[in-house]
């Protein structure tokens, strides 16, 4: 195994101009939305802003940055000790654990925030039949309650650990074989090995994974407005929608931005100081320790909870409801709103892989540091609410279309209309600045399977640049290639904000019909909608799982 | 790769249009679906005019046809609050189109002088009270709920909402703004939970006991007493509707209501999709199925209102709420009212 510093020794392939050219227009469409945004950052304002400093902005910034901590150790906790026991050791149930640890991930958090909200509030089952049982009325007991700022910390935690899970898990199998068994061979076991070896050289992967997760829970809108959290996002819309400010909301997410912009240094910085490539790859598999007795019925237990509560729970909460009201919520339209959820997400997949894949091989031909720092910038739109980047989006295509009809018009006295807005396209754009991030990420993280000698070994063996991407590269990503599309896919599903701001006429959505539903509080009608987009959900999870299945070291995972 | 090219080929053969028709009225409209639908399409039968529909948050449907400017396809925008209307009023989306048939059936406090918009419906913003734990008797006004009696047993969504914001405009307008911030500050203070979840949540939370008075829209109440869900039906018939401010200005009242967007298409049918909905027979719809109070004199109300009894309705002209809409956000935001 060889560190490898960043590649600075590595020359510029011929047609490097070629890649960042590229690159530059790829990424000059990508970010018009978000520079539309930040426009409004310097441009003046209506004296609003002074008027958020002084009385709201402290509570965003204050209750932002407890969510994001809170979230943080929740998913690091939950995912790393997952991913380490299903690795490293044997117990009842690990095998299904290696795969349904993805469950949660099926699960949107607002939908979890419904059904628990549901489960947990005072008037709900739980608490009604505990005073009932204890003779208790209002005021003589204490419940922790869900909507708080704690509930959101606990509903994000529990369906965003598989992105912590699925890297750091990556991460492991791939040092199993060397350094953990050196680790071993040298006395350093145990929870040592864990803290001194596994856990140092895992780092980059978790904090990649927390990356996603952080820019996941800063964008999340759902959660947190539903339990009247007063939150970055939440802010945005009060401001935009409630005072009608648009600098103001804007100045809002601009320093949101920063925040994201923060996360995704640190993940840099962290990629940088660290990549490990293996020297062989011949490898074994390590043989998983087997947890006897109490302590095998732990590690059960520990694996088993966040299922349990992520998924098992909600679901069959949900599927309760579903089946008391399925006369009612099943019927055609239903069927074309499943149609519409699939297909879009589909599409919207394949779409961004584009822009991923162009991205991503630029960034490993480029040495220049401008376009490295463009490429950045492209991937954080992920951390961008739904609403902003749709707000984005409409005002240049809006922009585009009525110069065109206004040229067409003068031009030849015909009036072209709207070309862009209102279609699909505007909405498969919106979703491309959302979660090019995504994919970029998966894409990238694949790529970094290449040593950068094997490039330059191919070079010099006289294969021609297209031959290196051809017969290297894409043999290489193609199973990276089916991970990105997977989790676009799940994502764009359980989209909301920008599909309900930039749908066509008469286009209707599983997830718009859930939110407008159970936003009514009419959680019984919502739970069908909200099931099939987990049971969606569930398609690209069990692919994924059997992915993991098969996974062995060397092979291309994530 | 050919196993994702089909798969791409496949994906866009379901995304088939539907072609929009000659004869056809679209409709940007805040309502849910579910709530405005039905009406549509019996537009749609009596008429032969089309209805293509998108529905979202009001601010975002306004930023769209902002964005689309004189291309926008949007002939009517349906929305809730005077607030709103005001708001796209302001922003310039509306026309001034209307007709004397609109202007003879909706009353002149319900409506832009201009015919920028017409109010189709309104509603109450009401306290329930649970009879176990409140004597009537006590109860008086939305201004009464500062008092100490009331500590820690008042339940009230966030004041994003705009139900609350365009009741505070009301208050400041009759008052002025510190007034209206002393009121926001009492009641937050008297608050038994921190605002969350939306009229038919404070309803349950009284039913449950969590809190012994609550501020809702009086159509939460009229819904959920007819709705088939059991729960909900239990909680609503657990409260009691009281009309606040009957011994001086009224009780609040607001509007739904719509306006003919400025770039309409469709101008003639938007107007036509107008007078359909301000009919005897949409308006009686509307009062049935959603509980409201019509906006047309002597449509009459559900059996459930009805049941509610006479009460004395503040006649503030809602463009009020409008024009205060910010001031009352704000206001908020100095209280404290999350």
């Amino acid at each position: 195994m060889t560190k490898d510093y960043g590649g600075r020794t590595r020359k510029a392939s011929g047609s490097a101009w070629l890649w960042s050219a590229a690159a530059v227009l790829m990424a000059a469409v990508i970010l018009t939305p978000i520079l539309t945004i930040l426009y409004f950052v310097v441009s003046p304002s209506e004296g609003n802003f002074q008027h958020l400093v002084d009385t709201v902005l402290p509570i965003y910034v204050l209750n932002s940055l407890l969510l994001m901590a809170g979230v943080a150790i929740g998913t690091t906790l939950l995912g790393v000790s997952t991913a380490w026991l299903t690795t490293l050791f044997d117990f009842p149930g690990r095998r299904v654990f290696e795969w349904a640890q993805l469950l949660p991930l099926a699960m949107p958090a607002y939908i979890i925030a419904y059904s628990y909200t549901g489960l947990l509030e005072f008037a709900g089952p739980v608490q009604s039949s505990l005073r009932d049982s204890m003779q208790w009325s209002h005021g003589d007991y204490w419940f922790p309650p869900v909507r708080s700022l704690g509930g959101a910390v606990a509903m994000l935690s529990l369906v965003l650990y598989p992105y912590v899970f699925l890297l750091a898990r990556a991460a492991f199998i791939n040092q199993s074989v060397c350094m953990l068994e050196a680790s071993r061979t040298l006395g350093c076991a145990g929870w040592r090995m864990f803290f001194r070896v596994a856990l140092p050289l895992a780092r980059p992967a978790i904090i990649a994974g927390l990356a996603l997760v952080m820019m996941e829970t800063l964008a999340d809108f759902g959660t947190v407005e539903y339990f009247g959290v007063q939150t970055f996002t939440t802010g945005i819309f009060r401001t935009w929608f409630g005072l009608y400010d648009t600098a103001g909301a804007a100045r809002l997410a601009g320093i949101l931005m920063v925040f994201v912009l923060t996360l995704l240094a640190l993940e840099r910085v962290s990629r940088k100081q660290a990549k490990y490539h293996f020297t062989t790859e011949r490898v074994t598999p390590l043989k998983a320790g087997k947890l006897l007795g109490w302590r095998g019925w732990l590690a059960t237990a520990v694996c088993a909870l966040p299922i349990l509560l992520g998924f098992v729970v909600p679901a069959m909460q949900l599927g309760g409801l579903a089946l008391g009201n399925w006369r009612k919520s099943l019927d055609a339209e239903f069927l074309a709103l499943m149609a519409n959820s699939v297909s879009l997400a589909l599409t919207a997949a394949i779409v961004i892989l584009v822009p991923a894949l162009l991205l991503a091989l630029a960034q490993r031909n480029s040495r220049s540091k401008f376009i490295k720092i463009l490429i950045r910038l492209c991937a954080s739109g992920y951390a961008i609410p739904g609403t902003v980047v749709a707000i984005g989006v409409l005002i240049p295509l809006g922009a585009i279309d009525n110069s065109i009809d206004l040229w067409a018009e003068e031009t030849f006295g015909i009036r072209t209309g709207l070309l862009l807005s209102g279609t699909l396209f505007a909405l498969i754009f919106a979703y491309s600045v959302r979660f090019l991030t995504a994919a970029l990420n998966t894409v990238e993280s694949g790529l970094q399977k290449i040593k950068p000698s094997v490039d330059e070994a191919a070079r010099t063996l006289g294969c021609s640049e297209s031959q290196v991407l051809r017969r290297i590269y894409l043999p290489v990503v193609r199973g990276s290639v089916l991970t990105a599309i997977l989790i676009v896919f799940v994502d764009v599903l359980k989209e909301l904000p920008a599909t309900l701001v930039l749908r066509p006429f008469n286009f209707n959505t599983l997830a718009v019909r859930t939110y407008e539903l159970a936003s009514d509080e009419r959680l019984a009608e919502a739970a069908l909608p909200a099931l099939t987009i987990v049971a969606c959900g569930l398609i690209p999870v069990m692919l994924l799982s059997r992915a993991i299945k098969r996974s062995r070291p060397g092979s291309s995972l994530t | 790769m050919r196993t994702t090219l089909g798969i791409l080929a496949l994906g866009s053969c379901l995304f088939i249009q539907p072609a929009v028709a000659a004869e056809a009225v679209n409709v940007y409209s805040s309502r849910g679906e579910a709530l405005i639908k039905p009406v549509l399409d019996k537009f749609t039968a009596a008429s032969g005019i089309e209805v293509n529909l998108i529905t979202g948050k009001s601010k975002a449907l306004m930023q769209r046809m902002t964005a689309e400017g004189r291309n926008s396809p949007a002939d009517l925008l349906l929305t809730v609050d005077a607030g709103n209307l005001v708001a796209a009023q302001q922003a310039g989306l509306f026309q001034s189109a209307g007709s004397d048939v609109l202007d003879e059936r909706i009353p002149a406090n319900l409506r832009d002088p201009d015919r920028h918009w017409y109010g189709l419906s309104q509603r109450a913003r009401v306290m329930i009270y649970n009879s176990e734990a409140v004597d009537p008797s006590t109860l008086n006004s939305y201004e009464s709920l500062v008092e100490p009696e009331w500590k820690n047993r008042i339940c009230v969504r966030s004041s994003s909402n705009i139900y609350n914001q365009s009741l505070l405009a009301s208050i400041i307008s009759h008052s002025d703004i510190a007034t209206g911030e002393a009121w926001a500050k009492g009641v937050r203070e008297n608050m038994a939970r921190k605002p969350q979840g939306n009229d038919r949540a404070q309803i349950a939370a009284v039913a449950a006991g969590e809190c012994d008075v609550a501020i809702v829209n009086s159509y939460y109440l009229g819904i959920m007493l007819n709705g088939d869900d059991a729960d909900q039906l239990k909680a609503a018939q657990a409260v009691t509707l009281f009309y606040p401010n009957q011994d001086n200005r009224g009780t609040h009242v607001n509007i739904s209501g719509a306006g003919v967007s400025k770039h309409a298409p469709n101008k003639d049918n938007a107007i036509a999709l107008l007078e359909f909905l301000a009919s005897d027979e949409s308006q009686q719809w509307y009062a049935e199925n959603n509980n409201e109070y019509p906006a047309v004199a002597d449509v009459p109300m559900s059996e459930t209102v009805a049941s509610w009894g006479q009460f004395k309705a503040d006649d503030i002209a809602v463009v009020k709420f409008g024009e205060l809409n910010a001031e009352a956000v704000r206001t908020f935001d100095r209280a404290g009212w999350e």
